[in-house]
């Protein structure tokens, strides 16, 4: 096996366990998402949809399990709510707005 | 009435429903770029061999102001015909008849000529072009596509089943097509989606045009919901004709053989694989050396580009090559590629084609995004399409066989009939550096010049294991051979092949990992 080494602009270093190999990449690998760990007090959207309503105000101290908004989906109301006892730090959403998936709706932050 | 005159009463019927929804409709589907039904069904079949049935069905809808509405042939061609001399059932639905629209009457059209190609074993092809349910039509409309999924699902492994995409197919209506085996599509004329641009926007205000959210690219390309992808309806029936030559009429016969013919490449095989093991090339061009007249019809292209799926020819007879592609990813397997090559392993097997692999592989395609896609359960699915094949199963490792893709790539373990490998194969349970750093971890670690020192381990590692002796040794291959010997071998082991009788525990089917 002598086969020559190609010259091509598009072959890139790729890792696969210890060794890198000189190859393409396919458009989908290079759109893939890359993983960021996922923070508590960001509260995002699970499902695309409309805020039909906000029940808190920045600033407020809200109770685990109070609810935060409704977005409405699929013709469905979901209830969002607080998953631990935190202050509102801000919030990003507006009565009306339709919003994609893990859109950031709510940040909290920790109660002194 | 003379017969005479009979005659010329059908004729002068039948010429109106050939009509369709007449000449202004017929130039705004020119407009478009497309053939009306007629001309695609006339196209592809041989010349003179199309016969058309339930050519005066009428729909029985009275809601809506239908009752007074005449639809020729209810919106859809239905008839039986031959592709180079092979026996095939067609429906084209016709997109000038209230937009190809699919009412009940439609869809018992479609599900006849369905039930027939079923009986009389012949592949069936249908040509979308429609607008989606007729609304007015309301639940008949449903219970049509049901039917026709019904008759798809029985149909499946039994006779081949063709989808083209020449319009929109939009709604319930794309999952005929995802049922079938094998989907075309055209640039600029195939729209296939389940929500469409409108409903999009609507909903979750995001704005994508209909190429955009599920032309023929984005299913080519993205979503691997199709198999073969042309310019133009003209390139498109050109691929039907061929695919159908390569395939039986049923899973009761094999592939019609053919005279057999030398491979025309003008590359020498020994020459395409570079030394190092770290460089790619198009595993095609081997793919070219080895098959009659050098020839390759690849299934999905686009999509998960790091395997390689389609059929050729050996010594005549009709065989599947399943190939890692160096060229994409290092070849690697992830989800899409093994989706790929677990659902085309399953069509040979049900039609009785041989299956052909070749191996150059580095491994699974690490990173959490893999993972989290369910990379063990799609690669499952490829473990399971190997070992279930009772066709004759023939792999040629050519370079790299690591871990568990040594294992998925047809290995012997899964039920392989002839294991070939070249002299350059590195088959082992990993790559030499990373196995050499977790075999030698301490003598690395401990050594003055850690360095110096892994590098002689992973030579070692290299001398001893990166070869196809100790998988030869086991008798996990059955012989090294040289790249020269490749395509003669093939077509013997083909031939000794010819009558294997591999039965499995009976079941009413099995569990696949979906």
């Amino acid at each position: 096996m002598k086969g020559k080494t190609i010259e091509n602009p598009e072959l890139v270093e790729f890792a696969v366990t210890a060794r890198k190999y000189k190859t393409q990449l396919t458009r989908k690998f290079k759109n893939r998402k890359v993983w960021v760990e996922p923070n508590a007090y960001e509260i995002q959207s699970f499902i695309p949809g409309t805020i039909i309503h906000i029940s808190v105000k920045e600033g407020e101290i809200v109770k685990e399990g109070d609810p935060l908004l409704i977005l409405e989906a699929m013709k469905m109301q979901n209830r969002i709510e607080m998953p631990f006892t935190a202050k509102i730090k801000t919030i990003n959403v507006n009565v009306g707005d339709r919003i994609p998936k893990e859109t950031l709706m709510i940040v909290l932050e920790e109660v002194e | 009435m003379s017969l005479k005159k009979n005659i010329l009463a059908l004729r002068q019927r039948k010429a109106i429903v050939e009509m369709g929804g007449g000449d202004k409709a017929m130039q705004k589907q020119a407009a478009m770029g497309k053939l009306t039904a007629r001309e695609r069904i006339l196209t592809l079949l041989d010349p003179n061999s199309f016969h058309e049935y339930d050519l005066f069905v009428e729909h029985e809808e009275r809601n809506f102001g239908m009752d007074d509405k005449v639809l020729a042939g209810d919106g859809v061609i239905t008839g039986t015909g031959t592709i180079k001399g092979a026996p095939i059932c067609i429906y084209a639905q016709d997109f000038t008849v209230m937009g190809g629209s699919l009412g009940l009457k439609h869809a018992r059209k479609i599900t006849k000529i369905m039930d027939h190609a079923l009986k009389m074993k012949v592949p069936c092809i249908g040509i979308n072009d429609s607008g989606g349910a007729r609304i007015q039509e309301g639940i008949g409309a449903l219970a049509g596509y049901g039917e026709i999924f019904y008759r798809n699902t029985l149909s499946s492994g039994v006779i081949p089943q063709i989808s083209v995409i020449l319009g929109p197919c939009a709604g319930g209506a794309v999952y005929s097509p995802a049922l079938t085996d094998f989907v075309f599509v055209v640039e600029n004329i195939s729209k296939m989606f389940i929500t469409g641009p409108n409903v999009i926007e609507t909903v979750l205000g995001e704005k994508i045009s209909q190429e955009d959210l599920g032309g023929a690219r984005v299913h080519a390309e993205i979503t691997g919901n199709a198999h073969f992808y042309a310019l133009s309806e003209l390139e498109c029936l050109e691929q039907i004709k061929e695919l159908v030559s390569l395939i039986p009429h049923s899973n009761l016969q094999k592939a019609a053989k053919v005279e057999a013919k030398k491979p025309t490449f003008k590359k020498n095989i020994e020459n395409i694989i570079p030394a190092d093991p770290k460089q790619p090339y198009d595993v095609r061009d081997i793919i070219y050396a080895l098959s009659d007249e050098s020839k390759f019809l690849e299934v999905q292209e686009l999509w998960a580009p790091n395997i390689v799926i389609g059929f050729g020819r050996l010594g005549g007879e009709s065989v599947g090559f399943v190939a890692n592609q160096p060229m994409y990813l290092a070849g690697v397997l992830d989800c899409d590629a093994s989706d790929k090559a677990a659902r085309f392993i399953r069509f040979c097997d049900a039609f009785n084609i041989p299956i052909v692999t070749l191996e150059d592989m580095p491994g699974y395609l690490p990173g959490v995004d893999q993972e989290h896609a369910g990379v063990i359960r799609h690669g499952a699915k490829m473990l399971y399409a190997y070992s279930e094949a009772t066709v004759p199963k023939v792999t040629v490792i050519l370079r790299k066989a690591y871990g568990g893709g040594y294992i998925a790539m047809n290995s012997r373990h899964l039920g392989a009939d002839f294991m070939f490998a070249w002299p350059g194969a590195e088959i082992a349970v990993m790559g030499p550096e990373g196995a050499a750093n977790i075999i030698f971890r301490k003598e690395i670690m401990e050594a003055e010049d850690e360095d110096a020192m892994r590098q002689q381990k992973v030579k070692e590692y290299i001398e001893k294991f990166a070869n196809p002796y100790v998988a030869a040794a086991k008798g996990y291959i059955d012989a090294v051979i040289e790249p020269l010997e490749t395509r003669g071998l093939l077509l013997h082991a083909l031939e000794v092949s010819k009558n294997k009788d591999d039965h499995r525990p009976y079941k009413k089917h099995g569990v696949p990992p979906f």
